[in-house]
Order: C-alpha cells, then sequence, then structure tokens
C-alpha cells in the first residue's frame, strides 16, 4: 500500500471563521495505481491534493495523518515535509504555464534545482526524460518563453518526476490545454506509471471523462467529504452515490442530441463549507434524502474496492 | 539586434534633437535682455558709448540675426564643438566653464545614483518577509523618499554641519585652499563631499528599498516560487530567482531616476553652494547666460541619454523577454 490517509482535516483561516475545505478524509492509493480525483469548484480536491504535499499560507492541518511507504508523511509540519518533496511526493502544478523562472533556461534552472536538493545534476538523464514526453533536447537551453502552452506542461512533467517520486499528484494538468494536448498529457501520465517512473498517482480533476480514460479509479468528493471511490469503470457505469449518478449523468454523451432535451444539472448548490450541516452534505439537494440522512452516513465499503457514503447504499 | 539598436538610435537621435531645440528655446523666452544687463555691468555715463557696446555685443553674439538665422547658427555651431562664449563669465567659453563644474556633479552624482540603488535594493530584497524589519523600514522608507532633497539638505547641514560642527556646510573644497594635487586637499573634497552626497543618497535609497520590497513580495508569489516551494526547494534559491527578477523593474526605475535626480542635484548643489552643473544653472538664469544655459541643458540631456541607452543594453543582457521581442535574430 503506498499511501494511506487517516481522518484528514485541513481548514482555510478566514476573517468569518474556518472554512471546513477538507473535513475527516480517510483512503488509500495502492502501488500503481492511478487515482482520478474528482468533484466540482470547492468540493476540497484540490486541497486534498496540496494537503499531500505542501500547506499553503492559509491552510491549516487540524487532524489526521498520511502515511507514504510505511514512513509517516508530516502533512502538518512545511518543515519536516520538505525532505519528502520532490523526492517522495512530487507536484505537477494547476499553473504549469508560469511554474518556471522565466529568466533562467530551462537546463540550467532544473540543475540549480537539483543542486539545491543535494542531487547531483543528471544532464543525460534528463535529455532522455524530455524525449520521452517528445520534446527535442535543446528545449533545455530555451527560455520558458519560448515554449509553447503544451511544450511547458510537458516540460514541467518531467521536471516533477525527474527523481521517482513514490506519489504524484497532479492538480488540474489538462484544464488549461485544447482538447488534442488534453490528450496528449493524460497518455504521458499514463505513461510516467508504466515506465515505473513513479509508483501511483492522484489525478485532481473535474473532467471525469478526461480521467476516466487512464484513471483505475476515481474517488469523488462533495463539499469536503468522501462520496464514492471505486474503479474508474463502476464509477461512470453503475455509481451507487446520489451525488456520482447525478454528476455522471450531467455529462454530454457521445451521438445524443440536445436539442429537444436540455442537458440536466444538479439542481442547488453545494453547502457553506464555513458552518457545513450536520449528515450528509447532500441531502439538500438529494432526490432520494429520507429521514436517517441527519445522521452522517459513514464511508463504507459495498462492494470489493467500492466504498460508498451514503445510507441508500449500504 | 541591429535592428532593435537602430530603432533605438534613431530614437534616441530624434530625442536629442526635440530637446536641444527647447533647450536652445528656453533662454530666449526668458523676460530681460542678457546684453542690456552686461552693458549695465558696465557702469558708463555716455549714451554714446552704451549704444556702441551694445551693438558690439549684440553682433558678438549673433542676436541681432532673426530668429531662424540664430537657430540654423546654433545647430552649425554645436555640431563644430562650439558652444559659445558665456555672458556671465565673459569671455571664458562655455566648453570651459562646464568642464569645470563636470567633475564636480558627476563625482555626486554618480555615487549617489549608484549606491543608493544598490544598497536601497539589496536593504529592500532583506527586509521583504522579514516581519521585524518589514515593520520598521517600510515607514522610513516610506518618509525618507517623500523628503524633498533640499529640505534634507538643509537638515543635515544644520545638524551635522552646524549643531554638531562635523561636516562643512558650503563650498566644493574649503575656502582657504587654491586647487592642488595634495592629500589635504583631496581630504578637504572628501569633507565637503560627503554632506551633499548623503543628502542625495536618502532620498534615493529610501525609494529604492521600499520599491524593491513590494518587487520582491509580488515575486515570492510568483508562480515559479510555489513550484519551487512544493519541489522542496531552499528558500535562499528562491529568493535569488526573485531577487533577480525582482531588480529588472529597478533598472528600468533606475533609467527614469536619472532625470529626476539631475534636478535633484541642482537643489543639492544650491543649499551646499557646490560647484557643479546646478550652481550654474542657477547663476547662468540670474545673469541670463543663453550660452551657459544652453550648454548646462545639453550636458544633462546627453547624460540621461547616454545612461537610458546603457541601462537599454544592460536590460537585453539581464532579461530574455526583451530579446525575444527583437525578432528572430537575437
Amino acid at each position: 500500500m503506498t499511501l494511506k490517509v487517516e481522518d484528514l482535516r485541513v481548514y482555510y483561516r478566514t476573517l468569518k471563521g474556518d472554512v471546513k475545505a477538507l473535513d475527516g478524509v480517510t483512503f488509500s492509493l495502492a502501488d500503481g495505481e492511478i487515482m482520478g480525483l474528482a468533484g466540482e469548484s470547492g468540493s476540497g480536491k484540490s486541497t486534498l491534493g496540496k494537503s499531500l504535499i505542501r500547506l499553503d499560507g492559509r491552510m491549516r492541518h487540524i487532524g489526521g495523518s498520511a502515511e507514504l511507504d510505511g514512513k509517516d508523511l508530516p502533512v502538518g509540519d512545511t518543515h519536516a515535509m520538505n525532505p519528502f518533496r520532490f523526492h517522495e511526493v512530487s507536484l505537477i502544478p494547476q499553473y504549469a504555464m508560469s511554474a518556471m523562472n522565466p529568466t533562467r533556461k530551462i537546463g540550467r534552472m532544473v540543475d540549480e534545482l537539483l543542486r539545491s536538493r543535494g542531487v547531483a545534476p543528471m544532464r543525460q538523464e534528463l535529455e532522455r526524460r524530455v524525449g520521452l514526453v517528445g520534446l527535442s533536447a535543446d528545449v533545455l537551453d530555451r527560455y520558458p518563453i519560448e515554449l509553447s502552452g503544451g511544450m511547458k506542461q510537458r516540460m514541467v512533467m518531467v521536471i516533477s518526476t525527474l527523481l521517482n517520486p513514490s506519489l504524484l499528484i497532479a492538480d488540474e494538468v489538462t484544464s488549461a490545454l485544447d482538447v488534442s494536448s488534453q490528450k496528449a498529457v493524460a497518455k504521458t501520465l499514463l505513461e510516467f506509471r508504466d515506465r515505473d517512473l513513479v509508483k501511483s498517482m492522484i489525478v485532481v480533476t473535474h473532467d471525469i471523462s478526461l480521467v476516466y480514460q487512464i484513471a483505475d479509479t476515481i474517488m469523488v468528493m462533495y463539499a469536503g467529504k468522501l462520496a464514492e471511490k471505486a474503479t474508474a469503470d463502476v464509477i461512470v457505469s453503475a455509481p451507487r452515490h446520489p451525488y456520482t449518478q447525478a454528476l455522471i449523468s450531467s455529462l454530454p454523451e457521445v451521438g445524443v442530441r440536445y436539442e429537444e432535451r436540455r442537458l440536466q444539472g444538479i439542481p442547488g448548490r453545494p453547502p457553506s463549507l464555513l458552518d457545513p450541516p450536520k449528515g450528509c452534505r447532500f441531502r439538500s439537494r438529494c432526490p432520494l434524502a429520507f429521514e436517517r440522512c441527519a445522521e452522517e452516513p459513514p464511508f463504507a465499503e459495498v462492494a470489493p474496492g467500492h466504498s460508498v457514503a451514503c445510507w441508500k447504499a449500504v | 539586434m541591429r535592428r532593435y539598436f537602430g530603432r533605438k538610435l534613431l530614437i534616441y537621435g530624434l530625442t536629442f534633437f526635440a530637446a536641444v531645440t527647447i533647450n536652445w528655446l528656453i533662454p530666449r523666452l526668458m523676460p530681460g535682455d542678457p546684453v542690456a544687463s552686461m552693458v549695465s555691468r558696465a557702469n558708463l555715463a555716455q549714451p554714446e558709448a552704451v549704444a556702441a557696446m551694445q551693438a558690439y555685443y549684440t553682433g558678438l553674439f549673433g542676436l541681432d540675426l532673426p530668429a531662424w538665422q540664430q537657430y540654423l547658427n546654433f545647430w552649425g555651431a554645436l555640431l563644430r564643438g562650439d558652444l559659445g562664449i558665456s555672458i556671465w563669465l565673459f569671455p571664458t567659453p562655455v566648453a570651459d566653464v562646464i568642464t569645470r563644474a563636470v567633475p564636480y556633479t558627476l563625482g555626486l552624482l554618480v555615487p549617489a545614483i549608484l549606491l543608493s540603488w544598490w544598497a536601497g535594493n539589496r536593504f529592500g530584497a532583506f527586509a521583504a518577509r522579514r516581519r521585524l524589519l518589514d515593520n520598521t523600514v517600510l515607514p522610513v522608507g516610506y518618509i525618507l523618499t517623500a523628503t524633498p532633497y533640499m529640505w534634507l539638505a538643509i537638515l543635515l547641514a544644520w545638524g551635522l554641519g552646524i549643531v554638531a560642527g562635523v561636516f562643512p556646510v558650503a563650498g566644493g573644497y574649503s575656502y582657504a585652499m587654491r586647487p592642488n594635487l595634495s592629500w589635504e586637499f583631496v581630504g578637504s573634497l572628501a569633507l565637503h563631499w560627503f554632506l551633499p552626497f548623503l543628502s542625495l543618497f536618502l532620498v534615493a535609497f529610501g525609494g529604492w528599498a521600499i520599491g524593491m520590497r513590494n518587487m520582491i513580495i509580488y515575486e515570492l508569489e510568483a508562480d515559479y516560487s510555489s513550484y519551487l516551494s512544493a519541489l522542496g526547494a531552499p528558500q535562499r534559491l528562491i529568493r535569488r530567482y526573485a531577487f533577480r527578477n525582482a531588480v529588472l523593474p529597478q533598472i528600468t526605475g533606475l533609467a527614469l531616476q536619472l532625470g529626476v535626480l539631475v534636478a535633484g542635484a541642482l537643489v543639492t548643489e544650491v543649499v551646499f553652494s557646490y560647484p557643479g552643473l546646478g550652481s550654474l544653472i542657477l547663476k547662468a538664469i540670474q545673469n541670463q547666460d543663453f550660452f551657459l544655459l544652453q550648454g548646462v541643458f545639453l550636458f544633462i540631456v546627453i547624460g540621461v541619454l547616454v545612461a537610458n541607452f546603457v541601462i537599454d543594453i544592460v536590460y537585453v543582457l539581464v532579461d530574455p523577454r526583451t530579446r525575444a521581442g527583437m525578432g528572430a535574430e537575437a
């Protein structure tokens, strides 16, 4: 088991009080698993991704633990976390277009980064990896502005995985790309895993149809809590949680004309995380809600490898 | 690359032409007649002598010609390197008067500009995101930049010169000396140089420190900084990158400040009676000395243009993004 997360809670400190963006999340990730992490904006998926590598200034670790390859991951301690970063846990950020220092040639920047982490520069390996994502080695002698968006994205992917991390967090990596580049990026992620450059991966996304193509499992989050986790096929074809069902049915299908039948969204809006309601957080929007939903449903396994947090599914 | 600099040179050429034209025009728009004041200095009693002298000087300076003719003659003389003869210090050539004053101004300005830029940037970068320093540097910096040069100069002259008596408050060197190459004279120069230098340095220093602090904070929030932190890079590396990127706008700022500092030097020189170009401008205006005023302005224009051109080159060297803007040849 690569990653084990136990009741992780991360809140944002604001003037109005704590925003409970991540409120008790427990799951595990197997060796070689690519897990898609889906949910709408504000569901806590990015917070979960970030909290496994670096909490930003407003984020506070409230409780819970994470374990990577049998070692405790000090997610709440910025300083103690440092040895793990890049070596064990790495990140492909949402902002890959601007992730590289604009005034350094890329190769030199990577050398300086490696040296600062106590790793000898490895030009040859770097060139091999750059070739692997379909870039020519001379991008290393260029400045980031001389690369296109897709090229920058691939370059950042190479940098992030250079030290063969055990866990890679890809945060909305395809959001800023056009459809053809999205496909290429998704394939590259798959290839990283298949070539053993990365042991396991969390792909944070709001695009279920894209992550479905590469992920082994998909975990759906809603309002700071887990809703459902299962293999990608099960999530798409036989979801058990009403939220997942609504999410999947609001995706457009190929071959269906939407002229007569408008695409259905999910009515209502997610609850405020400043003061979330007790019980199931999807209750107010859920077509199946009944009295028991006032109690919080456990995230329970309903079938092998399939966990759901819903009273109706148990 | 060649096209880029060709275009830049053309722009500088046009600026030079326009600035020099304005320099020629401005003294002539001043009220008063330089020849009349020169003649009145001679204290002549007979009206014929006055008339003769007036005619002689007017012809000598070419002031009897129509304005367009004067203007063309001015450019002709300028291209031959002839700046004319000073009215105030008649008959010393303007070039000589300026050459005597330039070392004082440059000796004051160049160290003040460069040192304040260097020290202000270093200090601002160091103070950014360090709470204690930030809380003290920021207000002090704002007070310093907001201080007018001459007011700070007067305060310094009063505090360190008159009350403490450590530094002399006027002149480029002791009035009891003649310029010569002795340690004593050099010491006197340094002592007289210190207060004007300090006033220029302090005001500029505050501005640079504040600018740099804000720029560094902006850069530390930039995406590349977060990415490096996420990959566990030490603060030292991140701050080094941030400094290098934050210094770029400061280089532009330096170019812009040069023009302002020349004016700042003017009041500072006046306060400390420092024998540089600033004092010359004042004297030239008081004496309606067209030619001296033109000469000094010309010198300032050339100085600002050259400094800007140097900065353009430096910018191309340090920022790859400007190079990309120059096209494929870069």
